[in-house]
């Protein structure tokens, strides 16, 4: 058990305040990543209008600071963004746009970006679509260990 | 509210006003080596065997069984290497638990590489460890016990008579380290046929970089750093005489007011363990209901995750800890929780309150108000609550 780590001020400006968070309803693509062993998942809602704009974005994550920090950044990124575009970002663009990361939390960039790219592959997948440079996400959210709710018995309300 | 609150007093403590002027002359008036043979370094000599004396009192110990170190970790370093070199031709076998500190863990991994056998005996899921299997787990060959006196993380008490008694039965070497207990609980070595012991000051409101190794007089182990007549020729190194006369008094006072703190500090506790419990849903203690230590409560938060608990009661003055991986520093999240049997979700949504004598019911009324608002905010920006809820 020990310290909060050292984040930048946009760092902790996006985790205070993070954009864009919520769900989208009949979402033109979704994409979930991460498993909960590591403890961040982070989930990605798109809508893609007829021209393959990013109308709009939410994410939902469960994780650390920079977790929060960077799914928050990477839907500010790619919204407003062409499909083509949003296939371009990297987990150094998300990085650089916070002014960095602790290099403990790198991987946390990672996920950001493989979250945009799931909810892109399901996007496409819906529509029968072929996208230059779209690859299948890293799905490993099934290896979720499943626990008995009885370690909840003795809760509240 | 702007003044901290702190909860963390599992990690250290303030230092107590008696115990601070009890140290001041011993830094600039009486700062004498207190092993030269002059009356000015005499007075620096008569107060640290004081505070040895202060020490073995409480434990029902000898005076010279009682060695002062510079931490806890150091003792406990101390104790399983010197324990395992001395009696390495009659054995090669340590017992200890699945979740003992890392100053107990590491060193076990260290013995291990240098040819050591170690066996690590598994608790359930209160954190109780399991009698049957240490005992099961007793060889011929076997030279040391060693098991924490309660638990740093999630507080429970561990069965140290029932574990001495095993240990001595079979002339096995009985260590606890009772870091977090010593000062919280009373301590009997005789009683509970403790041979070794470590303790810390700064977890009872004493100074940092102090601790003590008991060492029964009839277990025969080496000195840990050489190079000098200290601590009998044991432990190397000018006396640091400030820590060990603030050691003493911090001892002193824990004896004095034990029963006392010990009931105000569980009331409060057990007030905050409700609450939370009964305001929080899907919350979970972690840690033996009644057999804990008496200022810690331990709880898991379904759906979230530590570190981003911590971050936001740090913005509103608490200052806590959690078992979460993103606040170890490895991917791993608390290697105590996972041993209890939590799955890694839950493990990693864990937060340890610790309090104090000083800490107040106000105080915890505003904790659990703020962290009632921070866990819905997180909960309502997390994937593993939307699918739940949505299940449901």
């Amino acid at each position: 058990m020990s310290q909060i780590i050292e984040y930048s001020e946009k760092v902790m400006d996006h985790f205070n305040n993070p954009r864009n968070v919520g769900e989208i309803e009949n979402a033109s693509g979704i994409g979930t990543v991460g498993n909960a062993k590591c403890g961040d998942i982070m989930r990605i809602y798109l809508e893609i209008d007829e021209n393959r704009i990013i109308k709009d974005c939410k994410f939902k994550t469960f994780g650390c600071g920079a977790a929060v920090a960077t799914s928050s950044m990477a839907t500010e990124l790619i919204k407003g963004k062409s499909v083509e575009e949003a296939l371009k970002l990297t987990n150094k663009a998300v990085q650089e746009a916070l002014g960095g990361l602790p290099a403990v939390k790198v991987h946390c960039s990672l996920l950001a970006e493989e979250a945009v790219y799931a909810a892109l592959w399901d996007y496409a997948k819906k529509n029968n679509l072929q996208m230059e440079g779209l690859r299948p996400p890293v799905d490993d959210i099934e290896e979720r260990e499943e626990f008995s709710e009885k370690l909840y018995e003795k809760s509240g309300e | 509210m702007s003044r901290l609150i702190y909860l963390d007093n599992a990690a250290t403590t303030r230092v107590k006003d008696e115990v601070y002027e009890a140290m001041q002359p011993y830094f600039k008036e009486l700062y004498g080596n207190p092993s030269s043979i002059y009356r000015f370094a005499g007075e620096s000599k008569k107060a640290i065997e004081n505070a040895r004396a202060v020490v073995a009192d409480f434990l029902n110990a000898k005076p010279e069984e009682i060695y002062f170190t510079g931490s806890g970790s150091e003792s406990d370093n101390w104790a399983l290497k010197a324990a395992a070199f001395a009696n390495r031709e009659k054995g090669k076998h340590i017992i200890t638990s699945t979740i003992e500190h890392h100053a107990i863990l590491h060193t076990c991994e260290y013995l291990e590489k240098i040819g050591f056998e170690i066996t690590y005996v598994d608790v359930d899921e209160n954190g109780v460890i399991k009698l049957d299997e240490l005992k099961a787990a007793v060889r011929k060959d076997t030279i040391l016990i060693t098991v924490m006196f309660a638990n740093n993380e999630i507080g429970t008490i561990q069965p140290i008579k029932e574990i001495g008694e095993l240990a001595h039965k079979n002339g096995i070497l009985f260590h606890t380290d009772a870091v977090q207990a010593y000062g919280h609980e009373r301590i009997d070595v005789e009683e509970l046929n403790i041979d070794l012991l470590s303790a810390s000051g700064h977890k009872i409101n004493g100074p940092k970089g102090i601790g003590i190794l008991y060492i029964r007089n009839s277990a025969k182990i080496g000195s840990f750093i050489h190079g000098g007549a200290q601590e009998r020729g044991r432990r190397a190194g000018t006396h640091n005489t400030p820590g060990i006369i603030g050691f003493g008094k911090a001892t002193e006072i824990a004896e004095r007011e034990l029963e006392k703190r010990r009931e105000y500090e569980s009331g409060l506790r057990d007030y905050l363990i409700d609450r939370v419990l009964t305001k929080i849903p899907y919350t979970r203690l972690n840690g033996h209901r009644s057999r804990r230590l008496s200022n810690n409560a331990n709880f898991s938060f379904r759906f979230i995750e530590g570190e981003s608990l911590l971050i936001l009661l740090d913005q509103k003055d608490i200052a806590a800890s959690s078992g979460s991986a993103c606040t170890s520093g490895s991917l791993d999240p608390s290697h105590v929780l996972l041993a209890i049997g939590l799955p890694h979700e839950i493990a990693h949504g864990s937060l340890r309150l610790t309090l104090s004598d000083e800490t107040t019911k106000e105080e915890l009324d505003y904790v659990i108000d703020e962290l009632k608002k921070i866990v819905e905010r997180l909960r309502n920006m997390s994937p593993l609550y939307e699918d739940f809820i949505k299940k449901a």
